[in-house]
């Protein structure tokens, strides 16, 4: 237990997977290349060293395999916290989770419990080759019986692990791998905000820009320059794909009355429209703008020699503010 | 046995109700497979003959008491009278589907009852037999089939998981929950249930790989009816399923699924193996699928009446039968009173269905979530508000 005034946000996921473990002996650790080598992105160094091989499992290379005895191991009393090592390799696992671990409370009438996580390292931005780079979130959101998240930085990124282990639901996990070696202040002992609940990043008044996980910062980012250009944007960190805090999004918008969603994942029915429609609903007299929205095409994600112009950057963020602002 | 069996498709496979392509092929995958029908009848396991003749098998022996070979006879000649009874209960329209069990009594409850109660089950759809073995209230499963809910027992009462309809993915379930009982240190094993068609999913080769490097105890009894609603096994593989446990690094046996005395003696050293800290067993009991796929399906369209009749002869309950009344174990009172079970049963079932309450319609919203999800919240309101509307006007 301590205050750690600069971790980065992988160890910071690291340092929760530990306390996480120290509290509760049934929490287990699976997936492939996660013991010894501490995974391809180092999330779970040292845990097996310190935990053994029974609780920190070196698996098969097969996705369904992992979330499938993941499911067998939650349903004896487990906690398992697998690992998918990249975005594009779970959909091997995408019927047992949505077929299986999305399901089996409800079909058990609430007799079963599934406390299982999956951590899927997710977005682009560090120049992968193919299927490294994806943002599937909307997928997996789009299923009910499955709670989503994703953290933007090292305090969030702790806590909503620790919260997400807790929780008795199936939860995926979605970290920004962009992110991973970005600092952070992060205190152990903090009282943590609740899950599923956005958090204001930044106050403002004329444009909400509404994000979670990787777009946070680009987010930020967006609104230091719009600052300089006499725009007071205010910065929403999501959290939480499933459920989506609409209560703190409605808040913002009756107080800015233009909204822009962002995200990295393809904007044709991703989260950033079903903000969209909700928000219009509940906001529709209050807002002077269309909300707009601000994603990847409709395309397979580009080879990385052009992820830099997919991704929305600081420009198309800007381009999308001066939009909302114009009506 | 099974040349006999195999025989008796060839003959059906050129009884001329097939067309000249359906005959052409798997007549080229006969010639094209690897291996032979006498090796196959020599990994055969069989204990009672389907004459009701007593045989020995030099690596599994079986010792029974008469109550319990009565017991045997009895769970089976029920499991069939409940399976009929849910039949007939679809043609009446009181269950929207039903997937029989018939011709696979041995298999289910030869299997059932070499289980502890520690022991954990992961069924199809189709192991009523096993729930049956398990104390699972035979109603219990007829919610899913009438549409009340989606399976609805408590897993951990029976340790008898719900059905899983999606083929194959209880065999990962299973070895999860294996890896778990070993990490328990508890000599509890687990078996998962799954079919000839299954054996092609990739959970269940993943099952395999899994249960192998962890040496999982896990019993993987896969039920090989012959067909995966219309396409034979040779559509599935092209070695006998019980091989393909070699490749993993585990055994596999073939039993004669017909003959409940080799599935319980099969079943039971697969259990005590894995309990043993020995690992996995794959077992392929050898049985047919009498009846349709499920009551959806005509399997007219696709299999000749001369296959299901010389499988008819092979019948797992009658060879017990004879043999019972040979040997003196069982007299006639005693299979009146069965048979007279079996009628309590079937009425038992036919009230309990025909009063089986449908669920209130806010149970859509209930059990989405163990912790909650607002929008579940926000839905379920919504939703109620909307039909609350409909009281509001009634009233005015």
């Amino acid at each position: 237990m301590a205050v750690f005034e600069k971790i980065t946000l992988s160890k910071a996921i690291n340092a929760s997977l530990r306390a996480s473990m120290e509290a509760d002996p049934k929490v287990l650790i699976m997936g492939e290349d996660v013991g010894k080598l501490g995974g391809v992105f180092r999330v779970t160094d040292g845990l097996q060293k310190d935990f053994g091989e029974e609780r920190v499992i070196d698996t098969p290379l097969a996705e369904s395999g992992i979330v499938g005895t993941a499911i067998g191991m939650a349903l004896r009393g487990y906690r398992p916290v697998v690992e998918i090592q990249f975005d594009g390799f779970v959909f091997p696992a995408y019927d047992q989770i949505v077929t299986q671990l999305a399901k089996m409370h409800a079909r058990a009438l609430g007799k079963i419990k599934m406390p299982v996580v999956i951590r899927i390292p997710y977005g682009g931005g560090i120049g992968a080759v193919e299927h490294h780079s994806e943002s599937p979130e909307a997928l997996f959101a789009h299923v009910a019986g499955l709670k989503c998240v994703s953290p933007s930085n090292a305090s969030d990124a702790y806590w909503m692990m620790r919260q997400a282990i807790e929780s008795d639901d199936p939860v995926i996990y979605f970290e920004p791998k962009r992110r991973y070696h970005d600092k952070g202040r992060l205190d152990t002992e903090a009282i943590p905000d609740p899950l599923h609940a956005a958090r204001v990043a930044q106050a403002g008044t004329d444009v909400t820009l509404a994000a979670y996980g990787p777009m946070v910062k680009v987010c930020l980012d967006a609104a230091k320059v719009a600052a300089e250009e006499g725009k007071s944007v205010e910065v929403l960190d999501l959290r939480s794909i499933s459920p989506m805090d609409f209560d703190a999004i409605q808040a913002s918008v009756e107080k800015t009355r233009r909204l822009v969603v962002v995200h990295e994942a393809p904007v044709f029915l991703g989260s950033g429209s079903e903000i969209a429609a909700r928000i219009t609903e509940r906001c529709f007299y209050h807002l002077e703008a269309p909300v707009l929205r601000v994603g990847g095409f409709h395309s397979p994600y580009p080879p990385s020699r052009l992820e830099d112009e997919y991704l929305p950057g600081l420009d198309r963020v800007l381009d999308a503010v001066d939009r909302a602002l114009a009506y | 046995m099974t040349v006999e069996s195999t025989a008796a498709r060839k003959n059906t496979r050129g009884g001329g109700k097939r067309t000249t392509a359906k005959k052409a092929s798997p007549a080229k995958a006969k010639a094209a497979a690897p291996a032979p029908a006498e090796a196959e009848q020599d990994q055969l396991v069989q204990l009672l003959t389907p004459e009701g003749k007593r045989v020995e098998h030099p690596e599994y022996a079986i010792d029974l008491s008469d109550g319990e070979l009565r017991g045997l006879y009895r769970d089976m000649v029920l499991t069939r009278r409940f399976d009929a009874e849910a039949t007939t209960l679809q043609r009446q329209g009181e269950l929207g589907l039903w997937a029989s069990l018939l011709g696979q009594e041995a298999a289910q409850i030869g299997s059932g009852r070499a289980l502890r109660d520690d022991d954990y089950v992961f069924p199809t759809y189709r192991e009523h037999g096993v729930a049956w073995c398990r104390g699972v209230d035979p109603t219990n499963l007829l919610g899913m089939f009438r549409g009340v809910n989606n399976g609805g027992w408590d897993p951990n009462s029976n340790n008898f998981h719900l059905y899983t309809i999606v083929i194959g993915s209880q065999a990962l379930h299973a070895t999860g929950y294996a890896m778990g009982v070993q990490k328990d240190g508890a000599d509890s094993a687990v078996i998962a249930y799954f079919g000839d068609g299954a054996s092609s999913q990739g959970d269940v080769a993943e099952s395999f790989t899994f249960s192998a490097v962890y040496n999982a105890p896990v019993v993987f009894f896969c039920q090989n009816n012959q067909w995966a609603i219309s396409e034979p096994t040779e559509k599935q593989t092209r070695v006998p399923l019980y091989q393909r446990a070699r490749g993993y690094g585990f055994p596999g046996v073939r039993v004669d699924g017909n003959d409940v005395l080799a599935c319980l003696a099969v079943t039971r050293a697969a259990l005590e193996r894995a309990r043993a800290g020995e690992g996995p067993t794959l077992v392929e009991a050898f049985t047919y699928r009498m009846g349709a796929h499920t009551t959806s399906d005509d399997p007219t369209r696709y299999r000749a009446d001369e296959e299901r009749e010389a499988w008819e002869a092979k019948d797992p309950i009658l060879r017990l039968r004879t043999y019972l009344e040979t040997e003196g174990i069982a007299d006639q009172a005693y299979l009146d009173s069965v048979e007279e079970e079996s009628e309590t049963l079937g009425k038992r079932v036919r009230e309990v269905v025909r009063t089986m309450p449908d669920p209130d319609t806010m149970a859509i919203f209930e059990n989405v979530y163990a912790d909650g999800h607002a929008l579940v919240d926000e839905e379920r309101a919504q939703f109620a508000a909307y039909q609350a509307s409909f009281a509001d006007a009634e009233e005015n």
